[in-house]
């Protein structure tokens, strides 16, 4: 019993074996997503891109989502997860569902539980490598807020995952105001995409955009942004440039 | 009911179908003392009679805040019910750290019937011997719903457990009755320490009305029912409200002249709190009169089983 022989005491979750149990980085990801509050619900717009680290694997990755009758979900981050997250949803609605009452989860409802979801899974030192958009309309009550791995959650008039944070929430900011249009809502978030598509390594030119109102969820085919190059600087690169190299 | 013997454990059926402890069980409950419920669009008021094994002792407490949203009046076993109290309370809570929203009444009571159906499908479990009034607010209005020990739950617009209430049942049942009704009652002794009354409605909390204003009201209903007050002298109308004593009476004859045919659950009644809970008061003291009218509520379609005897 030789007390400086033993093994020191490990917890079993920081063990090697128990790597195999939890999320250390993720492998195909989603980029940003964003969501504003409009007259009559919530715009979301989102990329189809899958990246797989630097190379843009995968073209036609959905990434909004109806969840129930009053709400929309888009996700950012480890497409895995995010499709386990629908899972965790389609769960939830199915259960309020069979209750078969007059009752049902409204957009506040479903973002606090999967708060309560990404916040209890990053206690475990396993999270689900997501960041997550949720908005909807209910009883006329519109409700737009977004919840991260960390489980940091919160609820704006406007609201970004990721570089969307960075590049799009300034220009919303700015322009952003109380009963915007559904084409004015349209072309504020065309504005944040097109900036974040020039910007933004991982994003693919072929978006959705997707609205809730009190009638439903409408989520666009996906379509492709216009984009402009001409700008001087590159038209005559090599004005200015002495000699070659 | 008499001894027989198929009535020793819940799990064995007697040959014509019954389950006898259950039945017993709802025998204990209409032995405890009476609770009222009722409730209106915005409002529900339940109320309940004090009872102390002494004069020298506290009286049990037999109304129980779930949640702000959400009160019980129960009529039985207290024990059983203040333990029931306790896992609504916690079914409430866990529904809000999950949700951060209100647990709507309809789940709630799913869930308490639900638990009492298990303790009549246990050879080693006896049903709960306490019937619960449930009324509390949610996005679809004010709900007001009895739990028995069977494990069925029924919405009602109004009703009544416990002890000598079938003349309170009928009263709360014919709204022209309650004209006719405030004729029929001489002063009975109804004071504030013999009584707890609990309100939960729209923009106000589930609450129990402190001494002073049930004294309040107890005095402004006997003035608004113009009978001689010869009981406890009486505070001016409760939280809320401010109107003198002759508007008050003047409202309750609008009210008590046959507004509607019947009380009806599709369309609930658009009182205002106050005159909810003077017509608690009428049920209260129709519980130790026997009045001659009968009340009875339209079942919704949400029940599955047949109507309760009355």
């Amino acid at each position: 019993m030789n007390s400086v022989d033993s093994k020191p005491a490990t917890s079993s979750l920081i063990g090697s074996e128990a790597d195999s149990q939890r999320t250390l980085y993720p492998y195909v990801t989603g980029t940003s997503v964003v969501g504003i509050k409009y007259k009559d619900g919530i715009l979301l717009a989102a990329d189809m891109g899958g990246s797989y680290g630097s190379t843009l694997r995968y073209k036609s990755v959905e990434r909004l989502k109806p969840v129930g009758k009053h709400s929309l979900i888009g996700g950012s981050g480890e497409i895995s997860d995010f499709q386990e997250i629908m899972r965790y949803l389609d769960d939830l609605i199915l259960s309020d569902n069979m209750w078969d009452d007059g009752n049902s989860l409204g957009p506040k409802e479903v973002h606090n539980y999967l708060t309560r979801i990404m916040y209890n899974r990053r206690n475990k030192f396993n999270p689900l490598w997501n960041s997550l958009v949720l908005g909807g309309v209910k009883n006329g009550q519109k409700y737009l807020g977004t919840v991260n791995m960390i489980g940091v959650h919160y609820e704006d008039n406007h609201v970004a995952t990721g570089f969307g944070n960075h590049l799009a929430r300034p220009l919303l900011r700015d322009e952003w105001h109380e009963n915007l249009t559904f084409e004015e809502g349209v072309i504020l978030l065309e504005k944040c995409m097109r900036v974040l598509l020039y910007r933004d390594r991982s994003a693919v030119n072929k978006l959705q955009i997707a609205k809730i109102t009190e009638e439903g969820v409408t989520i666009s085919p996906p379509y492709a942004l216009k984009t402009f190059w001409n700008f001087s600087a590159f038209e005559n690169p090599t004005l200015g440039a002495e000699g070659s190299w | 009911m008499f001894r027989n013997q198929y009535d020793t454990d819940v799990t064995t059926w007697s040959p014509a179908g019954r389950l006898f402890q259950v039945e017993y069980a709802m025998e204990a409950v209409k032995q405890g003392s009476a609770a009222i419920g009722l409730r209106s669009k915005s409002h529900v008021v339940l109320a309940c009679v004090n009872k102390s094994s002494s004069e020298l002792s506290s009286h049990q407490k037999k109304i129980f805040k779930v949640d702000d949203h959400i009160g019980v009046a129960i009529s039985g076993l207290t024990a059983d019910g203040r333990v029931l109290s306790r896992h609504m309370r916690n079914e409430c809570i866990n529904y809000f750290y999950s949700y951060e929203s209100q647990l709507p009444v309809g789940r709630l009571v799913v869930q308490l019937a639900d638990k009492a159906q298990v303790c009549t499908q246990r050879s080693w479990k006896r049903p709960y011997g306490v019937g619960l009034l449930v009324g509390g607010l949610d996005e679809s209005g004010a709900h007001l719903y009895y739990n028995c020990p069977s494990g069925n739950y029924f919405e009602y617009q109004a009703f009544a457990i416990g002890s000598s209430v079938t003349g309170c049942k009928d009263i709360l049942r014919a709204q022209d009755a309650l004209f006719a009704l405030r004729e029929t009652l001489q002063g009975e002794k109804l004071t504030s320490s013999t009584c707890t009354i609990a309100v939960v409605g729209v923009g106000e909390a589930f609450h129990v009305l402190d001494q002073e204003t049930v004294q309040a009201l107890i005095n402004e209903f006997e003035i608004a029912g113009e009978e001689a007050p010869a009981d406890e002298a009486a505070a001016p109308d409760q939280a809320g409200d401010s109107e003198s004593g002759a508007t008050a009476a003047d409202q309750l004859l609008q009210w008590t002249i046959p507004q509607q045919p019947h009380l009806s659950l599709q369309e609930p009644v658009n009182w205002p709190r106050t005159l909810l809970l003077h017509a608690c008061f009428h049920g209260f003291l129709g519980t130790k009169k026997r009045a001659a009218l009968v009340l009875h509520c339209k079942a919704p379609s949400i029940n599955r089983e047949r109507q309760p005897e009355e």
